[in-house]
């Protein structure tokens, strides 16, 4: 198959960036969509110029390293099932145009090309996306049972890659999926229930500071989530928000 | 030179205890004067991080993805094992002890492994406190299912996730310390040297992967957790920058490689479909729990639907050589059997190197839901890389690269010989002897950073009480000069051939020669083709852009040089060894019926290589294995 590209490119983090048209040629459609730029890659190298950079790992969708946004949507995720590295080519047409940008938002600076800095999502989980335990003291696994449902609902929670498909998807760059997933997992669990208002308070905040904008429920990020995130859990979180901000105002008074 | 393995004296099943009673412990006050450097922030490293940071102790963490989250560990799917025997099936310590010794065809030490066993217990314990979801039953209790190379279900997983759910627990108690100031990460930062002082391992020599600049770290001890080296084959199951180079350059510098020959070939991959692939995906051996493998059992039919097969021409080789095992036979004999299966010309699909690994008899059994809930995203993800719907036709798998249990020497203190200078996980050789069974690689990842090296970190800081290294010792900057003298090297080749190019071919020579199967002249043919390989290499290899830039193909290269001179390690020590064990078959070495032949007699040792400089052969140093409490046996799984 042969595809024409445009393919962003930026000199470092302060450098201006621009499109630049690329051929790729001869790409197997079996091949991952990482793998036809390994082979754009290899001939830009032959020929003596810079290969593309960009972010990938595992190449099995779970590192949540790869982060492309493919003719306008993070991960390619209208055409695939998951993230950039398990996207493969023969979901695309032959001599397609494809647009291939990083993940953009004002909390993650681009490093070079393709590839951004999301320590932010980082930083929000130093917050409070957490349960402090102190290694070698806990307790019998099966001391506490956990009802299997609410096992199960704090795992799809869990089950977020922190990739940043959802900020890089909502219009006002805001991170309440990836925020609200981590608070979920956690403040759905009894092990998690002590720490659950500074948590959402700590994480909240951080969000805000970090520069993510506000959610005015577009939805856009439950749509690319690899992960499959349900954006269920950003009530959740508006929720247990509001009474911890209640309880907050109300133990400071009192 | 002769190797102290520092294993305490008693009985077995005292021996960690009579460590711990006897542990030299660092007082609180004392904890924040050190400084102690670990790089690698996987299940090893991060777990390791988060408990010394917690313990008073100034951690500088390092890993080269942009979050110490993405990890490699991330990815392991099957689960963990653990000695709880909440199942009642018969479970114990030393069930799990003698499992794990037999797994590895009794080439582990039995100290190691049976404080492995001994605190793995604890290690569910810490995980569920830190809120890792693990499956669970309806009465709200911890499900477990069985793995290969056991007789009783002691796996706890979340989901096709179990990697993911523990990384997370960790990254998320390291980030907590993060937030306290006791550890600082460095992301995107990838090791390229250790720096020794007076013998001492005190420092280590980093590049910022996005400024490029080349700059060193002092500590008090160095605790490498940076994971195994299977992607010396290119193609594995491995993340693309799994690397030997931190292990590797420390073995420049003094440090020991213990079993470099001993890797794991992962017997349920997706197959190989053509030579632009950049990577193999890994299918959960938990599917070997339902899942019954086999070929036609006549050459001709290989090219048929399976479904018009009928049983009678089908071989389940597994069930039909190992009745008592069966699908669950351990990972060597099950990858063995499928070449085996496969060189006989009974494979299918592409090539003919596959095999079928078929669920309809467990969607007949338990039905297609409950096949669903136990698989259902590992289905999706074969659909995704095959375009084939394997609830309607059996599944193709061959065996790939996934894992390797050589890695530097360590003592029972996880010290290697270099004093200061502790490895921990994959990057050690400690645990698995020839062969790791499944679910058993997080569960040391974790024992070593959570239970382990706290413990056992003390018996060498100890002794630095006043030693602070200074920053400004010439040895910090003699070193970086090495990194960057080797930095300049690389980008001024200005050949015409692509790092990765080399990195395939070596990756096929080692396949070749040095992978299921192995014989003698086939290692002598890689072990002169290697350095011919790596001489090509730095005459030809085209790195562009520059030193002082986000650059991945300079990390790349360094990366590939690294493989190119450790493969021809490899190769040494599998030639060297000349008897069949776990992972390493050499095919002059096998019972007529074609299973391992162990040779207890010449070679129950491990294999520890010192580097005696360019182009000298490296000395090997023996550690006998002394087993005190196991009879070595012949394994079988009939
Ligand atoms: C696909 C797959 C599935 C698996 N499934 C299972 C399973 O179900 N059960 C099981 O028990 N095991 C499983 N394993 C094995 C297991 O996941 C690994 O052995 C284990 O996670 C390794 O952990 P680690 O902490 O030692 O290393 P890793 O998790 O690999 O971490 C290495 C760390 O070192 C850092 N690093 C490496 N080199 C450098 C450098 N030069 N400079 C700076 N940093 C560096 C990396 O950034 C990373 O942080 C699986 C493995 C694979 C590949
Ligand atoms: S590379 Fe890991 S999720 Fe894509």
């Amino acid at each position: 198959m042969n595809f024409h590209l445009k393919v962003w490119r930026q000199n470092g983090t302060s450098g201006t960036g621009k499109l630049v048209d690329y051929e790729a040629r001869n790409i197997p459609s079996e091949a991952s969509f990482l793998e036809m730029l390994d082979i754009v890659n290899e001939d830009l190298v032959s020929k003596g110029e810079e290969p593309i950079a960009f972010d990938h790992d595992c190449r099995e969708g779970i590192c949540g390293m790869c982060s492309l946004t493919i003719n306008g949507v993070p991960h390619g995720k209208d055409r695939g099932v998951g993230t950039t590295c398990q996207l493969y080519m023969r979901k695309f047409k032959d001599g397609e145009t494809i647009t291939i940008e990083p993940f953009r938002a004002g909390a993650f600076p681009l490093q070079k090309d393709l590839a951004v800095n999301r320590g932010a999502l980082d930083r929000i989980i130093q917050a409070g996306g957490f349960i402090s335990e102190r290694s070698g003291s806990a307790p019998d696994a099966n001391a506490l049972p956990i009802p299997k449902p609410i096992a199960d609902t704090a795992m799809d929670a869990a089950a977020c890659i922190g990739c940043g498909a959802c900020v890089a998807a909502c219009p006002n760059s805001s991170a309440m999926l990836f925020v609200s997933a981590k608070a979920a997992h956690l403040n759905l669990l009894p092990q998690g229930k002590p720490e659950k208002d500074r948590r959402v308070l700590g994480m909240v905040r951080q969000m805000d500071a970090e520069g993510f904008g506000n959610c005015s429920n577009y939805y856009e990020c439950e749509a690319v989530c690899p992960a499959h995130i349900p954006a269920s859990f950003i009530a959740m979180l508006n929720r247990d928000y509001t009474a911890a901000s209640i309880r907050e105002t109300t133990s400071a008074t009192a | 030179m002769t190797l102290d393995s520092k294993i305490p004296a008693g009985p077995l099943d005292r021996k960690w205890t009579t460590f711990k009673n006897n542990a030299k412990l660092i007082a609180p006050n004392n904890k924040r004067k050190f400084d102690i450097i670990i790089v690698g922030s996987g299940l090893a490293g991060a777990s390791a991080a988060a408990t010394l940071g917690e313990q008073g102790f100034n951690i500088k963490c390092f890993c080269y993805q942009d979050s110490p989250r993405r990890a490699h560990s991330i990815a392991a799917q099957g689960g963990i094992n653990a000695a709880k025997n909440y199942q009642n099936d018969g479970d114990s310590v030393y069930r799990l002890f003698y499992d794990t010794i037999k797994g590895g065809d009794f080439r582990s030490r039995e100290a190691n492994v049976y404080r492995l066993a001994e605190v793995s217990a604890a290690i569910i314990d810490q995980c569920v406190a830190q809120g890792v979801p693990f499956a669970r039953e309806y009465g709200g209790l911890l499900a477990n299912r069985s793995f290969g190379g056991a007789q009783v279900s002691r796996t706890f997983y979340a989901r096709g996730q179990t990697g993911q759910q523990l990384l997370l627990g960790a990254y998320q108690a390291l980030q907590a310390q993060i937030a306290r100031g006791s550890v600082k990460m460095f992301p995107r930062t990838e090791m390229l040297d250790l720096v020794i002082v007076d013998g001492h391992a005190k420092g280590i020599v980093v590049r910022d992967m996005v400024t490029g600049e080349i700059s060193t770290h002092a500590g008090d001890a160095v605790l490498l957790c940076t994971g195994g080296y299977g992607n010396a084959f290119y193609l594995s199951t491995n993340a693309k920058g799994c690397n030997v180079t931190a292990t590797y350059r420390a073995y420049k510098r003094g440090a020991l490689f213990a079993n470099p020959c001993y890797t794991q070939i992962h017997p349920t991959c997706i197959p190989v479909s053509g030579n632009y692939q950049s990577k193999l995906t890994l299918m959960s051996e938990s599917l070997r729990n339902d899942g019954r493998v086999w070929v036609p059992k006549r050459r001709e039919d290989c090219g048929k639907p399976p479904h018009e097969i009928p049983e009678e021409d089908r071989d389940y080789y597994l069930e039909r050589k190992y009745p008592s095992y069966g699908n669950l036979a351990p990972r060597d004999i099950s990858s063995r059997s499928a070449k085996e299966a496969c060189d006989d010309g009974r494979g299918v699909g592409p090539g003919g190197r596959g095999v079928y690994l078929d669920f309809a008899d467990a969607i007949k059994r338990l039905g297609l839901s409950t096949i669903q809930e136990r698989y259902g995203n590992l289905f999706e993800m074969y659909e995704n890389i095959t375009g084939e719907n394997a609830y309607e036709r059996p599944m193709r798998i061959y065996p790939a690269v996934h894992y390797t249990m050589g890695g530097l020497w360590v003592d029972y203190h996880l010290s290697s010989n270099i004093p200061g200078l502790h490895v921990l996980g994959e990057a050690n050789f400690s645990d698995h002897g020839a062969n790791r069974l499944g679910a058993s690689a997080l569960m040391q990842g974790l024992a070593d950073g959570y239970f382990v090296i706290p413990y056992t970190i003390g018996e060498y800081l100890s002794t630095q009480f006043g030693k602070k290294v200074d920053p400004h010792h010439p040895a910090f900057e003699a070193t970086k000069k090495d990194v960057l003298e080797r930095t300049r090297k690389l980008l001024s080749v200005q050949g015409t051939r692509s790092v990765d190019s080399f990195h395939r071919e070596l990756g096929l020579l080692l396949w070749d020669k040095c992978g299921m199967a192995r014989d003698k002249a086939g290692l002598t043919e890689a072990l002169e083709k290697i350095p011919q390989l790596r001489e090509e290499f730095w005459k030809n290899v085209r790195v562009p852009g520059s030193g002082d830039s986000f650059n991945q193909s300079l990390e790349m290269a360094g990366r590939v040089a690294d493989f190119l001179e450790f493969g021809e390690l490899m190769c040494l020590d599998a030639l060297t060894r000349e008897e069949s064990c776990g992972g390493h078959f050499r095919t002059e070495y096998q019972t007529p019926d074609g299973e391992a032949l162990r040779n207890d007699e010449l070679f129950a040792h491990v294999a520890a290589w010192k580097y005696e400089g360019e182009g000298k052969p490296p000395t090997l140093i023996k550690e006998p294995l002394v087993y005190e409490t196991v009879k070595l046996a012949t394994r079988s799984y009939k």
